[in-house]
């Protein structure tokens, strides 16, 4: 009955309070529940992550954001690991830079990270990461771009596995579970059911997934196609903010424009409608801007 | 959440497979046939999705019907279970059981790891490779098959509507050879136990583990008496004082671990037994389950009773087709017998070691891949489909028994003070005796190995693995370490899984190092990066460094191998990574590569 329903005590969860961490020698107060890359970032502390994004559940599977805590006999990754009262974190002791150093090694000596952005560029320098040092033969997941259809190409010789995909194309956002990570071990890579091309699986090209990859690796087909052609060049391009004429939702657009043709769509992340993520509409249906435009 | 379904129908055969664990389908929307309520009825929602732990089920069955899982079969057990088939394909490509591309239905697996290599095993895959082909399609090489004690080792499986599968060891040529001819189909054979003391393994060659008559003339079910009369808190009172520790590698109180489990405020508690006893080297957890199942089940049930475990699940390693069907075998009768009390579930492993790291078996059960999970939260607080769980190795729970009954004090005063009561050690490799032994914690290595009659005649030691592939080497010299938590701790060695493999002048100390290299490579479950990509560099410098001329490693290899080691080890989410460099780094302290104290 609709009253007893009402009378029913509602658990709204335990108030928050702060707790005091200390972070390098010092001290502050950070909200319960944050993790300890958010304290991190009330410090201005720069913190590298690459399978860390806001508007993911954190997978922590790629170890570069790992801190020492006192009392803990291993490393603990800071996009996960929520504040605890008392904590002392060091975040750049020789065991952290050298986990840092030596994971940003593994990766880059095994997979294409040259259109990462600047930022991991500048991790690879600030920890003096070498990777040729491993040599020249060495296993990496190097392989041809996959182009299956007309709107975006996955070049999985550039997966870092941070599993950011899965999530987007899973249940943080689009709930169509078209990817998942299949194999095991160094083989471990994203695929469709039996690596079917994308047509053939349940993908319905939302892009959400070309949103959250850090590596490049999803690319719209427009960008692949322009940089295979050498045209590609970001300073001639400007960002437009607007929003979807599609439908009643509102998301908010991003247009990248080059020599007045669209070449990609983002939404930002921050957005409160779309927290990045869109559809098919917004993310590829932009066609008829400059087909009108044309005639 | 789309289920689409573009490969084609699934065969008879395929079908009946599914069916047979799943009941018939009862409409269009579950691959069955079309009926008029379909066009109106959308299928789905919690009552669906809610079976995808039977994923695992429905794939063995495919496997053991069919020999491999093919797209359309995969794609009906997907619409069976409301299940994307790209989750399904990742979790079918995660364990090396299952096969994506199709194969013949007699399958041989011969192991090739450490004591089947001192036993033989490379000369017996290059004969089969002579006579059948590369590895690969109608044999296979494997890791560690837990016969270690009869090596060399092999397991031989049949698809079909009854599925066949057997432990042949020790395995010949002349018998691999007939096998995969279609010839005769070789029997499992056990090996007494050589007569000593026993505390543990007492009952082990005295009754039919196939009775719980017999086992009750042997004392079987006077714990579970003594439990109830002692109450929860009295059995984990008893636990806790006999300071009772881990024998899954880990070394936890088991105490403490009941205890939490117990005040856990979530309902409902559930019980997993970890019996995927993968280590290399180890095989333990077999042999007590294969010849003294009823009591690892009485031993969960006072667990389950202390602990409040609503419901339990025994995980045995896929490779162990006797221990399951005696496991199973000895809770029917339990149930029967109305000894048992609440459900275990017994579920098979399917080839993936790292499915004995806890959390990651809470996902292979949850029909996931067997990826561990990052702690904390723990699994007393956030365990099995995310509620308070209890843990325990197989051996550890068997220890409960004589606890219970003989009482905490008398217990602990068996070991030394940080390590009570004994310790079962599965020796293998070059020793007279290879086999199951039990002592008591604190006893010498070198008394162990002297109990298995020491070296072959004319031999001199090389060194010991202990603890299995994750363990490390110990030398000659240290022979005379105490085999407690604490005494191989001041060595800075592990009594790990009680895996002790001995190695004399004839092994091949590199093979072995580029083995264990092999190992963890194979068996990373590829989540974290330092792990899935520091294995396969650790194998590749290490190649590098041991083809080198004596001593003419480059010093920078060397270097590498210490790098990759301590950020495996730092920076890795679980106990694999963790430990994936313990045993080649102490190896080649052991070889002279490495100075042994840098
Ligand atoms: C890679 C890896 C493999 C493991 N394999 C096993 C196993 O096969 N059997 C087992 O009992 N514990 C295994 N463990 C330890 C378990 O995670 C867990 O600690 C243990 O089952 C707890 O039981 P215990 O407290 O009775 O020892 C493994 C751990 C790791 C990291
Ligand atoms: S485009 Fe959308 S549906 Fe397709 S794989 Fe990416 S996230 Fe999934
Ligand atoms: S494709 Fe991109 S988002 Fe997906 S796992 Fe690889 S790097 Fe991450
Ligand atoms: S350490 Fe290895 S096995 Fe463990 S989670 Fe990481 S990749 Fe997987
Ligand atoms: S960002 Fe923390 S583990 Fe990847
Ligand atoms: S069975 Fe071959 S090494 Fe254990």
């Amino acid at each position: 009955m609709w009253w007893r329903v009402m009378a029913e005590a509602v658990f709204v969860g335990l108030p928050k309070r702060f707790v005091k961490v200390s972070i390098d020698g010092q001290e502050l107060d950070v909200l319960e529940g944050l993790t300890i890359l958010d304290a991190c970032r009330q410090l201005d502390i720069d913190t590298p992550t690459l399978c860390q994004l806001e508007t993911l559940t954190p997978v922590n599977v790629c170890r570069v954001c790992v801190v020492e805590v006192e009392g803990s006999r291993v490393l603990v990754p800071a996009c996960s690991r929520k504040v605890e009262a008392g904590m002392k974190i060091r975040t750049d002791s020789e065991r952290v830079r050298h986990s840092r150093r030596l994971v940003l090694e593994l990766l880059a000596s095994s997979v294409d990270m040259s259109l990462c952005s600047a930022q991991v560029g500048g991790w690879m320098s600030r920890y003096g990461a070498t990777p040729q040092r491993f040599g020249d033969s060495v296993a990496t997941v190097a392989q041809p771009v996959k182009i299956d259809n007309d709107l975006y190409v996955r070049d999985y010789s550039r997966c870092i596995l941070c599993y950011k995909c899965v999530e987007a194309c899973g249940v943080d956002a689009q709930n169509t579970f078209a990817i998942g990570v299949a194999g095991r071990g160094f083989d471990s890579h994203i695929s469709t059911e039996f690596t079917v091309p994308l047509p053939e699986s349940a993908c319905v090209y939302c892009g959400n997934c070309i949103g959250v990859c850090p590596t490049g690796a999803l690319m719209f087909k427009s960008e692949h196609d322009m940089r295979q052609a050498g045209t590609w060049d970001e300073s001639r391009q400007t960002v437009t903010e607007t929003v979807c004429p599609y439908c009643g939702v509102g998301c908010m657009l991003e247009l990248h424009v080059q020599d007045n043709s669209i070449v990609k769509v983002t939404s930002p992340l921050n957005n409160s409608v779309t927290a990045g993520h869109l559809c098919v509409k917004g993310r590829f249906g932009f066609q008829f801007v400059q087909r009108r435009k044309q005639e | 959440m789309d289920i689409r379904t573009t490969g084609g129908p699934p065969t008879a055969e395929e079908m009946a497979a599914v069916d047979g664990v799943l009941g018939d389908p009862t409409s269009l929307w579950e691959g069955g046939a079309r009926h008029p309520a379909d066009d109106h009825v959308a299928f789905g929602g919690h009552a669906t999705r809610s079976q995808r732990p039977l994923l695992l089920p429905v794939l063995h069955a495919i496997q053991d019907r069919v020999g491999w899982v093919s797209r359309g079969a995969l794609e009906y057990a997907c619409r069976r279970l409301s299940i994307p088939p790209a989750e399904a394909y990742g979790v079918v490509t995660f364990y090396a059981r299952f096969a994506t591309d199709e194969r013949p239905a007699m399958a041989l697996h011969v192991c090739d790891d450490l004591a089947c290599k001192c036993a033989g095993a490379d000369e017996l895959c290059s004969e089969l490779e002579h006579a059948f082909g590369p590895a690969g399609n109608s044999w296979r090489r494997s890791p560690c098959l837990g016969l270690c004690d009869r090596a060399p080792a092999a397991l031989v499986e049949r698809a079909g509507a009854s599925h066949q599968e057997v432990q042949v060891a020790p395995v010949t040529v002349e018998v691999a050879v007939e096998v995969l001819r279609g010839g005769r189909w070789p029997e499992s054979v056990n090996r007494p136990l050589p007569d000593r003391p026993r505390k543990l393994l007492r009952r082990i060659g005295a009754i039919d583990p196939e009775s719980i008559d017999s086992y009750r003339e042997h004392g079987g079910y006077v714990a579970l008496r003594r439990a109830i009369e002692l109450g929860p808190e009295g059995v984990i009172r008893e636990v806790t004082e006999a300071r009772l520790l881990g024998r899954g590698g880990a070394a936890f109180p088991t105490g403490r671990k009941w205890d939490s489990v117990a005040k856990a405020p979530v309902r409902p508690h559930y019980i997993v037994c970890n019996a995927d006893e993968s280590e290399p080297g180890t095989f333990k957890d077999r042999e007590l389950m294969e010849r003294d199942p009823f009591a690892v089940v009485e031993a969960m049930t006072i667990a389950a009773f202390a602990t409040g475990c609503e419901q339990g699940y025994l995980y045995v390693r896929g490779e162990y087709p006797l221990a399951r069907r005696r496991i199973e075998n000895a809770i029917n009768q339990a149930h029967a017998h109305g000894f048992l009390n609440f459900e275990i579930e017994v579920r098979r492993g399917a080839g993936a070691y790292i499915c004995g790291e806890e959390t990651a078996l809470f996902n292979s059960i949850e029909g996931k891949r067997g990826e561990p999970r990052n702690k904390p939260p723990f699994p007393v607080q956030v365990g099995l489909f995310g509620k308070p769980t209890l843990v325990n190795n197989v051996e550890t729970l068997v220890n409960v028994l004589d606890i219970v009954v003989d009482g905490a004090v008398a217990f602990a005063a068996t070991g030394t003070q940080d390590s009570t009561g004994t310790r079962l050690f599965c020796l293998s490799g070059n020793v007279h005796e290879p086999g199951l032994y039990e002592v008591p914690m604190g006893t010498t290595l070198r008394a162990l190995i002297e109990l298995a009659g020491g070296l072959r005649d004319g031999r001199t030691l090389q060194a010991v693995l202990l603890g299995g592939a994750a363990g490390s080497f110990v030398t000659e010299q240290q022979l005379d370490v105490p085999l407690s938590f604490e005494g191989t701790r001041a060595i800075g060695a592990t009594l790990g899984s009680g895996a002790v493999i001995v190695l004399d002048d004839t092994a091949d100390m590199k093979q072995i190092l580029l083995r264990i290299a092999r190992f963890f490579r194979d068996e990373s479950c590829g989540q974290c990066v330092p792990c899935r990509v520091g294995t396969v560099r650790q194998e590749e410098v290490l190649h590098r460094v041991l083809s080198a001329r004596n001593g003419d490693a480059h010093s920078s290899d060397i270097n590498l191998l210490t790098d990759i080691a301590q950020a495996m080890r730092d920076a890795s989410i679980c106990g694999l990574g963790q430990t994936a460099a313990n045993a080649i780094s102490s190896g080649l302290i052991q070889l002279n590569v490495v100075a042994r104290d840098g």
